[in-house]
């Protein structure tokens, strides 16, 4: 029935068809595996950051050291009766560096908590030093590490007593940033992170969904109208360190507005972020069929009665998507806080929109920079953190437009 | 007419014209053949004209199936609709026409058998003016020409004179001589299907002109004679 | 073919305007430098159905938007000449378009229900005008503008499902029902069954002649069969320009002009 030519020219398409399909799956496969090592890295780096070594002392309470608040040094003390036999000043400098610097506030809280503990002698688990943790994890052996043979013959000694122990660190999750890697936490990133994004929705979105209304259904279509839109398109492109530099030279100089603080941060993210929002609502609005604005208008409903009713409404969806995906955008962006000094080194966590603060993506700049080898898995922790809050804004806009989606 | 988007509704319509047209040709000869045979005293050519009539009849029914057809298939509007109503009407019309033609030929069948009387001069002279009627009648529709159809309308007049003055003429034949009775009275009947025939065209011609113009003719139509009952009332061919 | 200096053929207007319900007097109008409509005078009679039909693009929805105002929402849409409501000019009596469309109601080519509930959409014209005090009130409006829509039965125990739900002839009946909700004294509808199956076309057309007792239509269609079976009167447009109008009985058997006997028989060039 077919002839011959037919019948190759048939084949050709077929062929050409699956190779196409061939290609595509290719590339999918590609960008998947691409994802899956940069995932495989960073969790097979990072996850071991949840937990901490741990070496259980038992410390006395001495009444004396309590009363003048050296903690320091019941913690040395218990060291050194832990260790008896070592007794030569540099000797105990580095058997007192198997511990954390910041041990002693377990001690002060537990006093402050308790303080019928005073005179009284008791185990408790304090926190190891970076270069103890990183041997007990495995991620360089004591010969290679910072550890001396003596440090290392210690640790192999509370280990066969069983006093050292990983537990979940929740430091990383509460405390700010340190120079000790065993105190370093995201708290305080998270929390600059959080407000900075809380400046940023309540600025970017009513002004963003503002603009768009009127660009979208109020203002005439004319020479300058056109010209604000092309000028939105350009700034979604401009890159994000140019919104740092406006933000340094408008909040910082001119406006003298408090360096590193949240409120600035979330002002330039706002700026970023107003083009993308302004962009997709309108995307948005224009997706609302005409019909509607028709059956309104047919209805004797007045212009802003058919936004306010109908269209925005049907519109919120793709907004808020919108909204949400710039919002997220803009919490993965560091370089235009770079600029207005969110890259400082701050150990407290911040408690108002004027202090100063850092944000995720910085803190994994910060510590990428950091040369302690326990910085490496807190780094690679602290991206899984920043995925996790993007992935659950994402999620958070995919459950949004699931939900008032509707069908016309 | 003609220059539809649907070509093939133009056929149809063109199909239709053509067999009305035809119809109108055969009915018309029908008559031209029924008076020869009157005439003539032609037996054979009244037989012929008796069994003629079927074929008017078959083309009445063909017109019917294509009017149906186009007003279920086509929805025509307007001209359209105007010249297919016009159509099942003006085929209504020639069906009886030569239903007349055909009765015209059976009683010259029986007139053959029996004596000629005189009055028989008057027939084929009124038989000659339906048929020219009817052919202008037929012009008028191939032609679409209300004008003309109007001007044959106005013709039949003429021939309700004739039928009147015959039929004085035939009753006077019956009361000088009752033997003249039996063909008077075919002839009368004769005379009265001519007249029949007439009005029959007078009504294509009123149809042709609402199939122009789209309004029927203004005013009532002539009568001169005294005794035929009007048009409308459609009789039993005796 | 230029009919543009010559009335349109037929009865388009009457000899007092102010009898019209709707009357129109030499509108122009315009898409920027693009002339849609060339003097179109017309008047439309109350409680009659009057059908517009032509060809794509000959005016005969521009003219229809024009009654309402719905042109105005168009930027480069410009209207010359006068359309009364009621003997009142509706472009410079200082009639307020909103207050316009609660008169003036506009049934749509696509049914477009809002995607609320059968009741809000119906509820909706009432509300934005005020027009009851109480909810009560309200539910009454509702119900009356269903029933009178023919709707009613279908609908009565789901006013609470989403309009959007319905079949597309419900849909339009919906949308006629929410028209009828602002009591308005004219309906306008574009095309209103152009999207809807002969069953439902049957069932607006029959309620489209019901309406006829309570308002005056104005109906756009690209069905000359229903402009025959609907409308008292109709007027044939062409290239922007009316032009004949008259009992649709005789444009349908017996049109005047060569352009209207040509569309509608179906020959046109």
């Amino acid at each position: 029935m077919i002839d011959e030519r037919t019948a190759r020219r048939l084949a050709r398409r077929h062929a050409a068809e699956r190779r196409f399909k061939l290609y595509g799956m290719a590339s999918v496969a590609v960008a998947l595996a691409f994802l899956v090592a940069l995932l495989v890295t960073i969790v097979g780096k990072g996850y071991t950051a949840f937990a901490q070594t741990e070496i259980a002392v038992e410390v006395s309470f001495d009444a004396g050291a309590v009363k003048e608040g050296d903690f320091a040094g019941l913690v040395k003390s218990a060291l050194a009766a832990r260790f008896p036999e070592v007794t030569a000043r540099n000797e105990k400098r580095e058997l007192f560096g198997l511990i954390s610097s910041g041990a002693d506030r377990v001690l002060r809280d537990m006093v402050r908590d308790d303080p019928g503990l005073i005179g009284q002698r008791r185990v408790v688990t304090l926190l190891a030093s970076d270069d103890v943790d990183m041997v007990v994890k495995g991620h360089v052996t004591a010969e290679s590490g910072r550890l001396n043979a003596r440090q290392a013959e210690w640790l192999a000694s509370l280990r066969q007593a069983g006093a050292v122990s990983l537990g979940f660190n929740t430091t990383f999750f509460t405390a700010g940033d340190s120079r000790e890697p065993e105190l370093a936490g995201v708290g305080g990133a998270v929390v600059g992170s959080l407000l900075a994004m809380v400046v940023t929705l309540c600025l970017a979105f009513p002004l963003g969904v503002a603009t768009a209304v009127y660009l979208e259904e109020f203002a005439p279509k004319n020479r300058w109208t056109e010209l604000i839109e092309v000028n939105i398109n350009n700034l979604a492109a401009v890159p994000s360190i140019v919104f740092g530099l406006l933000g340094l030279a408008l909040f910082l100089n001119f406006l003298n507005m408090p360096r590193s603080a949240p409120l600035v941060g979330g002002l330039v993210l706002t700026l970023m972020s107003l083009p993308v929002i302004i962009i997709a609502s309108r995307a948005a609005l224009k997706a609302v069929p005409p019909s509607i604005r028709e059956a309104a208008r047919g209805l004797g409903a007045s212009r802003l009665q058919v936004v306010t009713h109908h269209v925005l409404p049907l519109a919120m969806p793709g907004i808020l998507t919108g909204t949400i995906i710039a919002t997220a955008h803009a919490i993965g962006e560091t370089a235009p806080l770079l600029m207005i000094g969110m890259v400082a080194f701050i150990v407290d966590i911040p408690a108002g929109f004027l202090d100063p603060a850092t944000v995720l993506p910085v803190q994994v700049y910060l510590w990428a920079d950091s040369p302690e080898r326990a910085f490496v898995e807190r780094t690679s922790a602290a991206i899984m953190i920043l995925l996790a809050f993007l992935a659950v804004m994402n999620l958070l806009a995919i459950v949004l437009r699931k939900k008032f989606e509707r069908r016309w | 007419m003609g220059d539809h988007t649907m070509r093939a509704y133009d056929a149809e319509l063109e199909r239709l014209a053509q067999t009305i047209t035809r119809m109108g040709g055969l009915a018309e000869s029908q008559l031209d053949q029924a008076i020869g045979a009157l005439v003539g005293r032609d037996s054979d050519l009244a037989a012929r004209v008796v069994a003629g009539d079927r074929q008017i009849d078959d083309l009445e029914h063909e017109v019917q199936n294509l009017t149906v057809r186009l007003l279920a298939l086509r929805q025509p509007m307007a001209i359209d609709l105007r010249a297919i109503v016009a159509a099942l009407r003006i085929s209504s019309d020639l069906e009886r026409i030569g239903d007349y033609a055909a009765n015209v030929a059976k009683r010259a069948l029986v007139l053959n058998r029996i004596p000629v009387v005189e009055p028989v001069g008057a027939i084929p002279r009124m038989g000659r003016v339906v048929a020219e009627i009817i052919r202008e009648v037929l012009d008028a529709y191939v032609e679409s020409d209300a004008d003309k159809a109007l001007a044959a309308w106005r013709r039949d007049e003429e021939v309700d004179e004739m039928h009147t003055s015959l039929f004085r003429e035939l009753i006077t034949y019956m009361m000088e001589d009752p033997r003249n009775i039996t063909a008077c009275t075919h002839l009368m009947f004769i005379a009265k299907n001519i007249e029949r025939i007439g009005d029959h065209a007078t009504n294509v011609a009123e149809t042709i002109h609402f199939l122009v113009r789209g309004t029927p003719i203004e005013g009532d139509r002539p009568k001169a004679d005294g005794i035929a009952p009007p048009p409308e009332a459609e009789e039993e061919i005796p | 073919m230029n009919v543009a200096s010559k009335p349109a053929l037929g009865q388009a207007t009457l000899d007092d305007r102010r009898l019209a319900k709707v009357s129109a007097r030499d509108v122009d109008v315009f898409y920027g430098a693009k002339q849609a409509l060339k003097s179109v005078s017309i008047d439309i009679r109350p409680n009659e159905v009057t059908a517009l039909i032509g060809p794509s693009g000959c005016g005969k929805s521009t003219f229809l938007r024009c009654l309402n105002r719905m042109n105005d929402l168009i930027e480069s849409c410009r209207v010359v000449g006068s359309i009364w409501l009621d003997g009142e000019d509706i472009y410079t009596s200082g009639l307020d378009p909103v207050q316009l469309r609660a008169r003036v109601g506009m049934v749509f080519q696509k049914p477009n229900p809002f995607p609320k509930t059968i009741y809000d959409n119906v509820a909706y014209g009432p509300r934005i005008h005020g027009l009851s005090r109480s909810r009560a009130e309200l539910d009454e409006i509702v119900m009356t503008s269903l029933e009178k829509a023919g709707l009613i039965d279908e609908v009565k125990d789901r006013l609470q499902e989403q309009g959007t739900g319905l079949s597309g002839g419900q849909q339009q009946r919906l949308c006629i029902a929410r028209a009828i909700a602002v009591s308005p004294e004219v309906i306008l509808m574009d095309e209103p069954c152009s999207a809807l199956d002969p069953i439902a076309t049957a069932k607006v057309e029959e309620l489209i002649d019901e309406l006829r007792q309570r308002y005056t239509i104005v109906i756009v269609t690209h069905s000359m069969q229903q402009a025959a079976r609907v409308s008292q009167r109709t007027g044939f447009f062409h290239l922007g320009e009316l032009v004949e109008c008259g009992e649709t009985e005789q444009i349908f058997t017996n049109p005047r002009h060569k352009l209207t006997q040509g569309y509608i028989t179906g020959r046109f060039g």
